[in-house]
């Protein structure tokens, strides 16, 4: 295949499967940093399951689609099927990089549910019909799921208007230079957003329960001799312990869980749509708002895969400081979960207190130099946007060096030994690791179970790989050790500050083309890193032009959810509380 | 045994207490190490990155130390020492902003044509995100983040759509507020300034040598059309005073109802434009 061609021939085997299985693959899409591969159809799922079984790709990260209608790059030329499902496999056991897979979808057609080799498929590919309208045959819960039922389209298909459509790009020729703004209030807000489904009655709808057994089949005979019913409870939306606005549909019977179903989308605001109108640096302040605990780690992602893209160089004192940000986030994080697992258990406000006071100081950094708290917005394209300010290094070698191992170690003492800690944690929220990996969840949780995956270790990126560090992890996976997990995580955090901090050279900050104006080339690219909830990935297609073609976000805090009806059944609703509070969810990032 | 655990646990809470104890009385009368009187009996508070206790700052009456980076909505400079807007219109500003929230409209001259100077600039400051863009990117040095986030209004529409008169400040609160970049881009700036004086030199003399060379080889050619300056130069310096009269009488009565007044004349105005323009994209439409 010679650079820039669109679908060659496939080199039979270039996949590495076997003969048996070699015509599945039909093409293979542009000159990408990893291989794609054009499956057909009606053999995804026998391609899915050899690459799992026999060549070791067990993890399903990231599953999303992509819609072409319109496209106007060279290299799908001649290629009708406007619809494209993208499937990026990684290898926990061997780490390094992913196989990307896609399928192309004429509309309105049906692909085979990837759920049945990958259960953690569940939660993307109903993310996938919600916005896109892809049917996927076998899959066991196949609902909306960002949108309400009553959600007339797919607001990702690149044809569908949102209420106040202006232009498809921006910036909008109404700003300058004559002015023409219009306020959204004068545009009649209510025109253009009321159209319902055909044979949608907004009147009779009644939100179905009945699914609620469905996705995880109940046990539901704990007193045989009891004559019991069990019964339907929602926790949320409008609950403390759900984190932000968040629903958990439960079947109980008693105290104990038979089924549960998480609820989500009340914050949706189709980031991605909003990041498809806005050119390739806009997105930058956006993805602030993902996971707004971790802005910097959200930043590093989406410069990540864009420099991937548009191969942009980042100076040595920039990678640096991209450490340094990410780190002291991660123990920002860490410290903000741990605080809040133990207030699911009900030590209401003292850790939480304690560490927020540590968190207190590390966003006072981020202030001074990046200007904002939490919104820090601070990494570009090749680089960061500031240099420290005077007397910063000082006081973070200060943090790194005395006070956060002190305020680590106290945590310890406080909580570790904690008798009521043990006895609400221990074999609490139980999944084998094994489970886990299936489901497509990542970061704490799977070290917890004893897997040590971190892709700072097992896919190096920026340049973690000059770190001496360990990946930590314990043997239980369960709610003691998804605690403990993150304060051990943190005090590695605090080693790799020490050295960054040590170690940075002077020079330049922001190398490459960071501005404005950027064109990436054409194509897409994966783009991801160990973010502290897991994960984190942004999936981006480019045509060319000054904005992503396609701009997906693989949060891990939405793919953890995956996992929470199966850790909650069987124990009680409690405990599902604090089942939820050690995924360690961001709302702003689960909804997007 | 058990319960060792929870008493140690006791034992951090109570060292806690001590601690946020010692560090109040300690810092009695001054009560925190940093502060400052500001007037209004209101406090400055820095938390110093070594304080072992928990330290609450006591807002309103006092308030957390920002530092110089911190942004929050732009602001205008108005240049004192040159008396001009240092904003041009050239409109990056408005391209780059990600939720599109700035608009401007370019002013002209009497004759129509566009001029270096904008008539209308809004931000509409319940979208601004705050981040930063319009300023990095502005080629003029001519918005600044400003540091004021008291700005809690009881209608979204129209005191959070700031107009021109509301954003511009003087270049002295820009120094005030960000005194090390002021210090860099005022070097900067001079440079610059310098570097284009010579380069003006330059060319004035080598057009002047040509001039003259032209002038001896063919004295008979009719003179150069010269460009009629758009505005005079006093012309402009009178619309600036007027300009910043205007906003001194503003200031004078800040809050006063006739600057209120007038500013929802100017939206509803603005709003009344919109509608029209609405209306008839509408009528074309054929809706
Ligand atoms: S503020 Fe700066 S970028 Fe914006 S129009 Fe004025 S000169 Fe241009
Ligand atoms: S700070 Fe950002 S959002 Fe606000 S006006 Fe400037 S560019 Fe726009």
């Amino acid at each position: 295949m010679t650079e820039g061609t669109a679908v060659a021939e496939a080199p039979a085997n270039n996949l590495g499967l076997e003969q048996d299985l070699s015509d599945a693959v039909v093409g293979t899409w542009a000159d990408d940093t990893e291989p794609a591969f054009v499956i057909a159809p009606d053999r995804i799922l026998d391609v899915l399951t050899r690459l799992r079984d026999a060549h070791g790709f067990d993890f399903l990260s990231n599953l999303t689609c992509v819609d072409y209608q319109g496209y106007g790059g060279k290299l799908r030329a001649g290629i009708d099927a406007r619809l494209e499902v993208v499937y990026n496999l990684y290898s926990t056991r061997r780490g390094g990089g992913s196989i990307a897979l896609h399928v192309r979808v004429p509309e309105n057609d049906t692909v085979p549910s990837a759920t049945s080799v990958y259960p953690g498929a569940n939660l993307q590919e109903r993310e996938v019909y919600d916005l896109f309208g892809v049917n996927f045959d076998g899959h066991p819960n196949l609902r909306r799921i960002l949108l309400w039922d009553g959600f007339h389209g797919h607001p990702m298909r690149k044809d569908w208007h949102e209420a106040y459509y202006e232009e498809d790009a921006k910036p909008f020729r109404s700003r300058h230079p004559k002015g023409e703004y219009a306020f959204h209030e004068d545009k009649l807000p209510w025109a253009k957003n009321t159209t319902y489904p055909a044979g949608w009655d907004p009147d009779s709808w009644q939100e179905a329960v009945a699914y609620v057994p469905v996705s995880q089949a109940p046990q539901h005979a704990n007193e045989p001799h009891l004559d019991t019913e069990s019964i339907v409870v929602n926790l949320g939306p409008h609950h403390p312990s759900t984190h932000g606005v968040f629903r958990m549909l439960t079947r109980v019977e008693g105290e104990t869980i038979l089924a549960l179903e998480p609820e989500m989308g009340y914050l949706h605001r189709n980031h991605e749509k909003i990041g498809e109108r806005n050119t390739w640096l806009m997105n930058m302040p956006f993805t602030d708002r993902l996971d707004y605990l971790n802005s910097m780690s959200n930043n590093w992602a989406y410069a990540l895969a864009v420099e991937k893209l548009a191969d942009v160089e980042v100076p040595e004192r920039a990678e640096y400081l991209r450490v340094i940000m990410a780190e002291f986030t991660r123990i920002v994080n860490h410290t903000w979960s741990i605080g809040f697992i133990l207030n699911d258990l009900g030590a209401l406000q003292t850790p939480a207190l304690y560490a927020i006071e540590e968190r207190e100081m590390i966003l006072d950094l981020f202030e001074a130099v990046s200007g904002a708290r939490m919104m820090c917005n601070y990494m570009r394209f090749g680089g960061v946007v500031r240099d420290l300010p005077e007397g910063w290094r000082e006081q973070a070698a200060y943090l790194a060096n005395e006070r956060l191992p002190r305020a680590l170690d106290e945590l310890d003492r406080l909580l570790t030994e904690n008798e009521i800690l043990k006895a609400r944690g221990r074999g609490v929220g139980y999944l084998a690791v094994e489970d886990l990996i299936a489901l497509s969840v990542s970061g704490p949780m799977i070290r917890a179970g004893g897997l040590a995956y971190d892709i700072r270790k097992a896919e190096p990126y920026g340049i973690y790989d000059r770190f001496d560090f360990d990946v930590p992890t314990l043997p239980n996976s369960d709610i003691y050790d998804r605690y403990y997990i993150r304060l051990l995580e943190a005090r590695e955090s605090v080693r790799i500050l020490q050295q960054a901090l040590r170690d940075m050279p002077e020079g330049e900050i922001l190398g490459g083309r960071g501005g404005y104006t950027l064109r990436a080339p054409e194509g897409e690219v994966y783009g991801r890193l160990e973010a502290p909830k897991g994960e984190l990935g942004f999936y981006l297609v480019s045509d060319g032009k000054t904005q992503p073609w396609r701009y997906h976000v693989r949060s891990p805090s939405y793919i953890n959810l995956n996992a929470l009806g199966p850790m909650s059944v069987g124990y009680k609703v409690a405990d599902a509380i604090v089942i939820l509070g050690a995924i360690d969810i961001v709302l702003g990032e689960v909804d997007r | 045994m058990f319960g060792t655990g929870l008493l140690k646990g006791l034992g951090v809470t109570l060292k806690h207490a001590l601690d946020t104890f010692e560090d109040d009385r300690e810092s009695v009368p001054d009560r925190y190490k940093g502060s400052l009187d500001l007037g209004n009996n209101r406090r400055v508070i820095q938390q110093p990155i070594d304080q072992e206790g928990l330290l609450t700052i006591q807002y309103p009456e006092e308030k957390r130390l920002l530092p110089e980076r911190f942004r929050y909505i732009p602001m205008l400079i108005w240049d004192s020492e040159k008396q001009e807007d240092r904003c041009t219109a050239c409109g990056i500003c408005a391209k780059v902003c990600p939720p599109q929230c700035i608009w401007i409209v370019r002013d002209s001259d009497e004759n129509g044509k566009p001029v270096t100077r904008c008539s209308e600039f809004y931000i509409d400051a319940a979208v601004c995100m705050s981040c930063s863009f319009c300023v990095e990117f502005c080629p003029f040095d001519a918005i600044k983040m400003n540091h004021d986030y008291e700005l809690a209004v009881y209608d979204r529409y129209p005191q959070l759509v700031y107009d021109m008169e509301e954003l511009t400040v003087p270049l002295e609160y820009y120094a005030a507020l960000w005194p090390t970049q002021y210090e860099e881009e005022q070097a900067r700036r001079k440079e610059e300034e310098e570097q284009k004086r010579k380069q003006e030199e330059e060319k004035a003399a080598k057009a002047a040598a040509r001039a003259a060379a032209k002038s001896a080889a063919a004295a008979t050619d009719s003179s150069t059309a010269q460009a009629a300056p758009k505005r005079s130069a006093a012309e402009l310096q009178a619309l600036a005073k007027e300009r910043a009269a205007q906003r001194q009488a503003q200031a004078a009565d800040a809050g006063g109802d006739d600057a209120a007044a007038a500013k929802k004349a100017r939206m509803e105005e603005l709003k009344r434009r919109a509608q029209e323009r609405a209306r008839q994209r509408k009528e074309e439409s054929g809706q």
